[in-house]
């Protein structure tokens, strides 16, 4: 039970930093890999904020700094990396979205060194409630509840919205979206900001699981959220919540046993592997026919 | 008689040239132990930038996971050469052992290939990825390879660079030879439009196994080189961001360009260990710093639509400042058919603009200027 709801909010802060993944590939049709290294500099916000003697009120104001500077990275990169590509072949965006991503790492690294530094969210200080016999902590319930909240939010936001109907447009078709007066680039845009603000969502959720800030705290997450977004059919919104959750639940379960705990990694990505095989499409991705 | 040109071997010349220059070198004494080692590492990420520009360049796929295959050629080959050196003595043990790991990975390579059938592009980069830290985590656990401590290798010596410089020939000899031949152009057709390929023929499963497995297979090469120039084989060497650092080296040196892939190798390896040996650890962190830079810039000035004008105007400024300094030739029959024979497709032909009418263009309406009907 416990590892149950440590996999679910574990699979909930996937299931964020996989919504950013899905959103922009359904939209700009591109893999962003620097999303991972969003969450980084998200994390190092967050740590500057508060530093050691964090509570949750400063957490929270915390929080509002990561999401100020992560749009404002996710906007920058989209401009200055991204942009000037748009219309060149996929594998030179995917290049540039690699370099984009050892670029931020590089330049956390310059800046706070490579060893990890340890921050404190106020999350311990919540302690754990015990339920059916077992003890569980607040924090992951939290985590838990907010990250069903944002992706209600989003999904609302999308379906009901204007804008969010111009984004389903925009990732139908770009060329008959522009025709009907959507501004794409707008849209393009938007999309990086509100997945990099899920970025510093997850930035605190994930420091509040692991309170250490190190330049490749967000790569490893990043592939996971990836993996997750691609199990789940990209592009699709329900899709990513799903993945992430199924992979977070996965991981914890695989944590919990000793024996094949070293393998986690490895049983994680074969979980992708199989799945593309069989579902190149991921489990709610939509087949689209390609065409001559 | 068939006439010999210098562009048809100015790769062996490049390569054979530096490994006599050294040789001379060194039989003078004049060469240091740490610039053989510098050598060696130089001639094994040669290897692996041509290999991996077999499947970026050729293929047109993007792999993530060259790296993975360099750990499995190290571990398998590292644990071979070990265990054979008592009984035959290093240099025929590194001898045994380098096609053996070579073939071990290209069997991964052959694995890997297979979800490469079903899917593409980014996909199948991520899956690549997650290919090479699978096998990484597995082999990290393994006590028979060592464990999370490493596998502990005996060093070859500091000759090795000579071996390293000699395989670096046979894989451009591979690669360019791959090339030129009827299953290089049926490899570049797919690339180039993978759909036309296949309803001309091309048997596109084979090739892409083929090609794939042959990149393995240099890697794991290069991984046994890498083994038995070091005392301890490390997993953590092995991980994504090496198989970036040699994605790098071929976007650099130019996708599809061996000569390019090959220079690009040597200096960035050379700047590479030079700058982690000359820089105090608190800048280490500047050498992935340019190495993204480089690869942004690189990626950009070679693709964005954008830059279009300026790199045909320093393509044609370039073009004109050498038919200042060498003057051109007549071209005479001889000499083109030569050419094509070497070539064979003389002229890129734009497979995906003719037959595609769902090609990604920028969408933006223009009211002045109205577009062409698409899809």
């Amino acid at each position: 039970m416990e590892t149950l709801i440590n996999g679910l909010s574990l699979g909930g802060i996937y299931a964020l930093i996989a919504l950013g993944y899905t959103m922009v590939y359904g939209i700009a049709k591109m893999l962003n890999f620097a999303h991972g290294d969003i969450i980084m500099a998200g994390a190092y916000a967050i740590f500057v904020v508060i530093g050691l003697q964090g509570n949750l009120l400063l957490s929270a104001a915390a929080l509002l700094v990561a999401i100020l500077l992560c749009v404002t990275l996710g906007i920058l990169t989209e401009r200055v990396a991204y942009r000037p590509l748009r219309g060149a072949s996929p594998l030179a965006v995917l290049i540039t979205a690699i370099g984009v991503s050892y670029l931020l790492q590089s330049i956390a690294q310059l800046v706070f060194k490579s060893e990890g530094l340890p921050v404190s969210t106020g999350a311990a200080s919540l302690g754990s409630v015990p339920f059916l016999g077992t003890n569980l902590k607040v924090s992951s319930l939290l985590t838990l509840g907010l990250c069903i909240i944002i992706m209600t939010a989003l999904t609302l936001f999308v379906d009901k919205t204007r804008i969010g109907r111009a984004m389903l447009a925009v990732s139908e078709d770009r060329a008959a979206a522009s025709l009907m007066g959507i501004n794409t680039n707008f849209i393009i845009t938007l999309t990086f900001a509100i997945g990099s603000a899920l970025a510093a969502f997850a930035a605190l959720f994930y420091l509040m699981q692991i309170p250490v800030v190190t330049p490749v705290l967000g790569s490893l997450p990043g592939i996971k959220a990836f993996t997750a977004a691609v199990i789940g059919g990209i592009g699709s919104i329900p899709g990513a919540m799903l993945g992430g959750i199924l992979l977070g639940v996965i991981e914890c379960f695989c944590q919990s046993v000793p024996e094949i705990s070293p393998y986690t990694t490895a049983i994680e990505f074969g979980l992708l592997i199989v799945i593309l095989l069989v579902r190149p499409v991921g489990l709610l991705g939509k087949k689209r026919r390609e065409k001559v | 008689m068939k006439k010999i040109r210098l562009k048809h071997y100015i790769n062996y010349l490049i390569l054979g040239g530096a490994l006599a220059l050294f040789v001379a070198l060194d039989l003078l004494g004049a060469l240091k132990r740490s610039d053989a080692s510098l050598l060696t590492q130089i001639g094994y990420s040669i290897i692996l930038a041509v290999s991996l520009n077999l499947v970026v360049g050729f293929l047109g796929e993007l792999s993530l996971g060259h790296a993975g295959f360099m750990c499995v050629g190290a571990y398998v080959g590292g644990v071979l050469y070990n265990m054979l050196i008592p009984a035959c003595g290093t240099v025929a043990a590194l001898l045994i052992a380098l096609p053996v790991g070579g073939v071990v990975a290209a069997f991964f390579g052959f694995l890997i290939g297979l979800p490469a059938l079903r899917l593409k592009g980014d996909y199948l980069a991520i899956v690549t990825l997650a290919f090479g830290e699978i096998i990484r985590t597995v082999i990290l656990n393994q006590d028979f390879f060592g464990g999370p401590m490493g596998l502990p290798s005996q060093r070859f010596g500091d000759r090795l660079y000579i071996l390293a410089f000699a395989l670096a020939i046979v894989t451009v000899f591979v690669s360019q030879n791959l090339r030129r031949s009827k299953h290089g152009r049926a490899i570049q057709a797919i690339r180039d439009n993978e759909i036309a390929a296949r309803a001309m023929g091309v048997n596109v499963t084979y090739y892409k196994l083929v090609v794939f497995a042959i990149a393995a297979f240099f890697a794991g090469v290069a991984g046994v080189l890498y083994a038995s120039s070091t005392s301890l084989v490390q997993s953590t060497n092995f991980s994504f961001n090496y198989s970036i650092e040699i994605l790098v080296m071929v976007v650099l040196g130019g996708m599809g360009s061996i000569t390019g892939s090959m220079i690009s190798a040597a200096l960035l390896t050379f700047i590479t260990v030079k700058l982690t040996v000359g820089l105090p650890s608190e800048l280490a962190a500047i050498e992935p710093l340019v190495y993204a830079l480089i690869l942004i810039l690189a990626v950009m000035w070679n693709n964005a639509p954008f830059l279009r004008p300026l790199r045909v105007k320093l393509h044609d400024k370039i073009a004109a400042l050498r038919d200042r300094i060498l003057p051109h030739k007549e071209v005479d029959g001889s000499d083109a058919a030569a050419t094509a024979a070497w070539d064979t497709i003389p002229t890129k032909i734009p497979m995906d603009a003719l037959l595609s009418t769902d090609f990604t263009v920028d969408h933006s309406f223009d009211a002045d200027r109205p577009e062409k009907e698409e899809k």
